[in-house]
């Protein structure tokens, strides 16, 4: 065995090495949110809010993405919600120590890690093509199956958290599942299971790869699910691509904005779930 | 423990045993929660069936070689999945190469080293990563990373580390910053909080008593960590970077930014190259409906998600496996 000096010597450096690490990785969130915020924040005006997307030069905004991403992330929630709730439900009530809920619940799992981009194509095969035509139908539903999943992981392990003597104690005066299940086990962990609504709100807001193939973007006033609709995403991927300056300033401003609303939502669920424990 | 499992069990025997008393509300109840359920199921299944009944086409006109074909040629219409593939497994190689060291010394500081007040702001913030999306990593990466790279990165590499045989033919070409390595690192970053996370719960499940026991015969913090920590989560942790590995094989818009998109095989991390994902995101708007071109980005589709599912499941059964016991 190596001496004791030369033991405590690797010891310090191993602490050192690591404590530079997570330095690292602090360092490393704190350039990506500079930069967003050093090249977003000049290109933000009141014209990014107001006006639509224009050709470049012309002094467009991104009020379509804007409006187009916020209706696709509403009827992706809308779908998505319900679904994730109750197949969570199942999963902690129901389905709890059975084959079939191991196999619902290892499914979710890879639907939670699943490539979205496959989801955008499975939804443009499914919806797409058969229905001959882009639509903000198809991104919306593309975005509510990313929702599904985070809604039934977060209500799982939030319903495992509520007491079983709370259960018992309803069924005890003759509840029928139903009215156990929606008055007092949903109503006990009724800020658990809005967390898990915001950490999937972010991650649909963010996501670009689905909407690629599903609801392609629309230079255009468009508030019509049955046609292409624009999105925030999807109107920053074609502008940072883009070799004009303009278009490239509004790209870094949405990007500012989506990053903000998502940190925002994740910091605020972890508030919430903080005080829940 | 045994007391919740206990109570799992008089909970699951209670929901059995109790029979609505001629309420038509509550199997109607119970009908929707087992058929969300299944509908999760069916949903994984119909993806799968439809990425592959999308691709059987080009899979047909190209037959099995389509896999490992290294031909991609949109003009006279041959398509293979070979540079994607490689792309692919690389670039999520070098990011789990990358995070892997930076996953174990930061998990050893957010459980040993960092002072308890610390320990919470500092693994947020790190969970944090995890929340910017995909598109923003791609534009720091091509506005911010992909210059510094080209500009300081690949000179001296390539000045010191390409004239070596073999190892040196890694390291070769123009220095243009997008390319493999970028996107291998880009990826590490963007994988480190899932791996990190991870680590933290396994480290945080070894039992006080086998550390104490270390501690006690003389073992030094590091010690610990490595011979007893680690050892004990092994499984666990594997599972973890399956987890990481899995995320950065099927990351689609931060890689379309930095990895430079071309569809020709090279040996060199600098160069240029392409993953089934960025491909997919890239060629997609010019490739009509019922044309091969589709239908070869639907198969190459379809082995990203026979890829990802593998590694994925993998990942939860070694995760869940050591959770468990």
């Amino acid at each position: 065995m190596a001496s004791l000096a030369r033991r405590r010597t690797t010891d310090l450096v191993v602490k050192a090495v690591s404590t530079g690490f997570a330095a690292l990785s602090i360092v490393l969130l704190a350039w990506i949110l500079w930069t967003l915020l050093s090249r977003g924040l000049p290109a933000l005006g009141p014209h990014v809010f107001t006006r639509i997307t224009a050709p470049p030069g012309a002094g467009g905004g991104l009020l379509n993405a804007i409006v187009g991403s916020l209706i696709q992330i509403v009827v992706a929630l809308v779908i998505g919600t319900p679904i994730g709730l109750m197949c969570g439900t199942f999963l902690a009530e129901n389905g709890r120590g059975t084959q079939i809920a191991n196999v619902v619940r290892f499914v979710n799992d890879v639907l939670l890690s699943a490539p979205s981009i496959l989801i955008g194509l499975f939804v443009y095969q499914l919806l797409v093509v058969p229905f001959g035509g882009f639509s903000g139908w198809a991104g919306s539903i593309a975005l509510a199956i990313l929702v599904i999943p985070v809604v039934v992981r977060t209500t799982e392990d939030m319903l495992n958290l509520v007491p079983i003597g709370l259960r018992e104690a309803a069924f005890a005066l003759g509840a029928p599942q139903w009215k156990v299940v929606t008055f007092v086990t949903w109503r006990a962990a009724r800020a658990g299971l809005v967390t898990g609504i915001l950490l999937a709100l972010a991650r649909a807001a963010g996501e670009t790869a689905p909407l690629l193939f599903t609801s392609l973007g629309n230079n255009g006033w468009s508030i019509n699910l049955g046609a292409p609709m624009a999105s925030l995403p999807i109107a920053i991927y074609q502008y940072a691509a883009s070799p004009f300056e303009d278009w490239v300033a509004l790209a870094w401003a949405g990007a500012l904005i989506i990053t903000v609303g998502v940190l925002t939502l994740n910091v605020l669920s972890r508030l919430i779930l903080a005080k829940m424990k | 423990m045994a007391a919740s499992i206990s109570g799992t069990e008089a909970n699951t025997a209670l929901i059995a045993a109790h029979k609505p008393t001629g309420r038509i509300s509550d199997p109607i109840f119970v009908g929707l929660l087992w058929a969300s359920g299944i509908f999760v199921l069916v949903l994984l299944g119909f993806i799968i069936a439809m990425l592959f009944e999308g691709g059987l086409p080009a899979l047909r006109e190209f037959g099995i070689s389509f896999v490992w074909s290294t031909m991609w040629n949109p003009v006279t219409e041959r398509f293979g999945a070979g540079v994607m593939v490689y792309g692919t497994v690389l670039s999520a190689v070098i990011a789990v190469i990358v995070a892997l060291p930076l996953s174990f010394g930061i998990a050893f500081f957010l459980t040993e080293i960092a002072p308890g007040r610390l320990r919470r702001p500092i693994g947020v913030a790190i969970q944090l990563l995890a929340a910017i999306p995909s598109i923003i990593y791609g534009m720091w990466g091509f506005f911010v990373v992909v210059p510094l790279i080209a500009a300081y990165v690949q000179p001296p590499l390539i000045e010191w580390l390409g004239p070596i045989p073999l190892i040196g033919a890694l390291f070769q070409g123009p220095p243009l910053g997008a390319g493999m390595l970028t996107a291998g690192l880009i990826l590490a970053l963007m994988i480190l909080p899932f791996i990190t996370a991870m680590f933290v719960e396994v480290l945080e499940s070894v039992p006080p008593m086998l550390k104490e026991s270390a501690y006690g015969v003389g073992a030094t913090t590091y010690e610990v960590y490595r011979n007893v920590s680690v050892p004990y989560g092994r499984t666990a942790m594997v599972g973890a970077v399956m987890l990481g590995l899995g995320r950065a094989l099927g990351e689609t818009m931060a890689v379309t930014f930095v990895i430079g998109n071309a569809t020709r095989m090279s040996a060199s991390l600098f160069a240029p190259g392409a993953t089934i994902a960025s491909t997919i995101a890239n060629e997609f708007p010019e490739a009509s409906i019922g044309s091969l071109k589709l239908q070869a980005l639907l198969q190459l589709g379809f082995i990203l998600f026979v890829i990802s599912f593998i590694v994925l499941a993998l990942s939860r059964l070694l995760v869940r496996s050591k959770l468990k016991s």
